[in-house]
């Protein structure tokens, strides 16, 4: 186990999103330091892809313009290193398989440790393909976090069965994005899980109110939390990163 | 690493969303099931014959043998086939295998818009909701294929998003069927994306071969030297190829289209420019960066514009049983004029590009050889566009 249990112990994690280099990369640095002085449990860092089909419009937008500003995977890297030396909260990235196959796994999983990586998630990876990174993450002591979705009916038991660092509940059909309303079963799920691992389970896709976080916080060990965050860079820019601190508080206190 | 379903040697596989797995698992039941069924079958091939005009035509070209002063020149006649190309074939085969299913409603992504044309017109027959997803620059490239798939009562959905094409339908699509699986089949147009469907896709076009055969041994006692088709995600070249893999002595020659050359960067040729990655469900070759970023691809044919290929040809270009050849744009157009011209066969723009290559090699082989090109479709959609790229102010 590494440092991903942390961020759940005892309290209720909470989970923000960013993808880095949205605008910039010091944009990036900044947002995430307030994140992280806001009570942010656990830091979900995107490394932008060109074609992210798991997301919906508002993070596709904020890949869009991270790859316009030139960012790139070892860029990225250089930002985790930089930001780790002020940090120490459990961080793991969410991206896409090509962009660590084309970098090579072995040098991805090894500048993972380098920086201090501790978990990753891959919306294009399912159970029947993980043995496609697992062994060198698992070489690597970097946890491959695997997703559940509403769909997964019968394979929740075998997912949660064999998971690492967290489970990352999807709350709804479709891409990422704010939702008004989630209508899923979550209780059942979460059901499951527990009777099935002791690994952590948070709740992503769709949240973005308190109040939604509340409400999940009651179902789950954490919650995530991208497009919301994803807005405010949007609209504020490089003046995002002390509205994004004032949200992560808000939404921190709303699961207390 | 442990062998996963639906490999093509290391390619292939079913990288997507977990949200997803269950809709793939349940059509690799269903397929399984109905591809042994007497009843489906015989429904099938009702649907080929009587309603798509199945078997399409292995015609002689002549004045192209003639002109070209080498190899004898067959055409498979897919473009004769309802709808005007062989997309028909999967499309009427995936519709009737969603229905048997349970699934109302059948979506797609479409490039030059025969794909989309022919699932809205198996929707109509079927009386299922269509909805198709299409880039929007593709949209004016074929506009009259968005009106074809509206008289066909279906929607089609011009995608913004990335560069506004193929790729970016295919990725569109994806998320939609992530929002709606219950009473939605994706019905993708090539042998492409996660596992079943390179393997459905391809059994589904796989006729294209299976007639080859039977006509060529009809009509010259033997099998071709090599057998020719323009390949972009690679369907009716896989249809083609399929049942001549056995076959060694038959060449396999797939034609990609190398938009304004394979040393440029507007070009679509994947398995001549591209690597090795994982994308649209598949790991095989695609056109990309050195950060694994796919890349803007090019090509004046809007169906061969897709920086991916099916894993079954990356895989069938590893073990050098099909080669895979670049063709540019010019030449495309070339062959678009010098087959309408030659033998009053106006070939799809995707088709042009295996034209231009039988154009190429046909005179080097001796009168003795024979080879069959794939006119994959008919040409109507592209005369505009093709009057353009040639200077004149033409639109539909």
């Amino acid at each position: 186990m590494n440092k991903i249990h942390e961020a759940f112990k005892n309290r209720k994690a909470f989970i923000p999103f960013i993808t880095c280099g949205d605008p910039d990369v010091d944009t990036t640095k900044a947002a995430i330091l307030e994140m992280v002085k806001n009570g942010a449990d656990l830091i979900e860092i995107g490394i932008p892809f060109s074609d992210p089909t798991a997301e919906g419009v508002v993070i596709q937008g904020a890949n869009i313009r991270a790859l316009k500003g030139g960012i790139t995977t070892d860029k990225v890297f250089d930002m985790v290193a930089d930001v780790r030396k002020e940090i120490s909260i459990p961080l793991v990235f969410m991206t896409y398989a090509n962009v660590i196959f084309s970098y090579g796994a072995e040098k991805f999983f090894d500048k993972c440790n380098e920086v201090g990586i501790d978990g990753i998630i891959l919306p294009d990876i399912p159970f029947e393909e993980k043995g496609e990174f697992l062994d060198v993450a698992d070489s690597h002591k970097v946890d491959l976090i695997s997703l559940i979705a509403p769909t997964s009916d019968d394979r929740i038991a075998m997912i949660a069965k064999e998971a690492k660092g967290f489970l990352y509940i999807v709350s709804s059909l479709g891409v990422t994005g704010t939702r008004s309303e989630i209508t899923t079963d979550l209780d059942s799920i979460v059901k499951v899980v527990k009777e099935n691992t002791s690994v952590p389970c948070a709740i992503g896709f769709g949240i973005s109110t308190p109040q939604q976080a509340n409400e999940m916080s009651q179902i789950a060990d954490g919650v995530i939390v991208g497009s919301a965050i994803i807005n405010l860079l949007k609209k504020y820019k490089n003046e995002a990163p002390k509205y994004i601190g004032k949200y992560v508080k808000e939404m921190k206190e709303a699961m207390d | 690493m442990k062998e996963t379903k639906g490999r093509f040697g290391i390619h292939g596989g079913q990288y997507i969303p977990e949200t997803l797995m269950n809709a793939v698992i349940e059509l690799e039941r269903a397929y399984n099931h109905y591809k042994n069924d007497p009843e489906f079958n015989k429904e099938l091939n009702y649907l080929l014959n009587d309603y798509a005009g199945r078997p399409s035509k292995l015609y002689f070209a002549k004045k192209m043998t003639e002109d070209l002063g080498g190899a004898k020149i067959y055409l498979k006649r897919e473009d004769l086939t309802h709808t005007g190309a062989h997309k028909i074939n999967n499309v009427l085969g995936q519709a009737l295998l969603a229905k048997k299913m349970g699934k109302t409603r059948l979506i797609a992504e479409t490039g030059a818009g025969q794909h989309g044309v022919a699932t809205a017109t198996a929707a109509a027959l079927m009386g299922m909701e269509c909805v198709v997803f299409m880039g929007e620059e593709d949209t004016v490239r074929q506009a009259l294929n968005v009106y074809k798939m509206r008289l066909l009562g279906a929607t089609v959905i011009p995608v913004t998003s990335g560069t506004k094409t193929l790729k970016d339908a295919v990725s569109e699509a994806m998320r939609e069927w992530t929002s709606r699986i219950d009473d939605t089949h994706y019905c993708l147009g090539s042998v492409m994306g996660p596992h079943p469907f390179p393997t459905i896709v391809r059994d589904f076009q796989a006729v294209i071969s299976k007639e080859i055969k039977e006509q060529i041994l009809e009509k010259e006692g033997r099998l071709p030297d090599a057998i020719l088709a323009c390949v972009g995600g690679g369907s009716n070249a896989i249809g083609s190829f399929y049942n001549f893999i056995d076959d060694k002595d038959v060449a396999l020659i797939g034609c990609e289209a190398a938009g304004k050359g394979i040393h440029t960067f507007e070009t679509a040729a994947t398995i001549n420019t591209g690597s090795l990655g994982i994308f649209h469900g598949m790991k095989s070759y695609f056109c990309q960066d050195k950060y694994g970023q796919i890349a803007p691809v090019y090509s004046i044919s809007a169906g061969l514009d897709y920086p991916g290929v099916g894993p079954e040809h990356a895989y069938l270009n590893d073990i050098k049983r099909a080669s895979y050849v670049p063709v540019t744009d010019d030449e495309a157009v070339e062959a678009f004029e010098y087959l309408s011209r030659m033998e009053g066969i106006i070939p799809a723009v995707e088709s042009a590009h295996a034209i231009a290559y039988a154009k190429k090699i046909a005179p080097a082989m001796g009168r003795d050889k024979i080879i069959v090109i794939t006119v994959s479709g008919r040409g109507d959609k592209d005369c505009a566009a093709i009057a353009r790229y040639k200077g004149e102010d033409l639109y539909e």
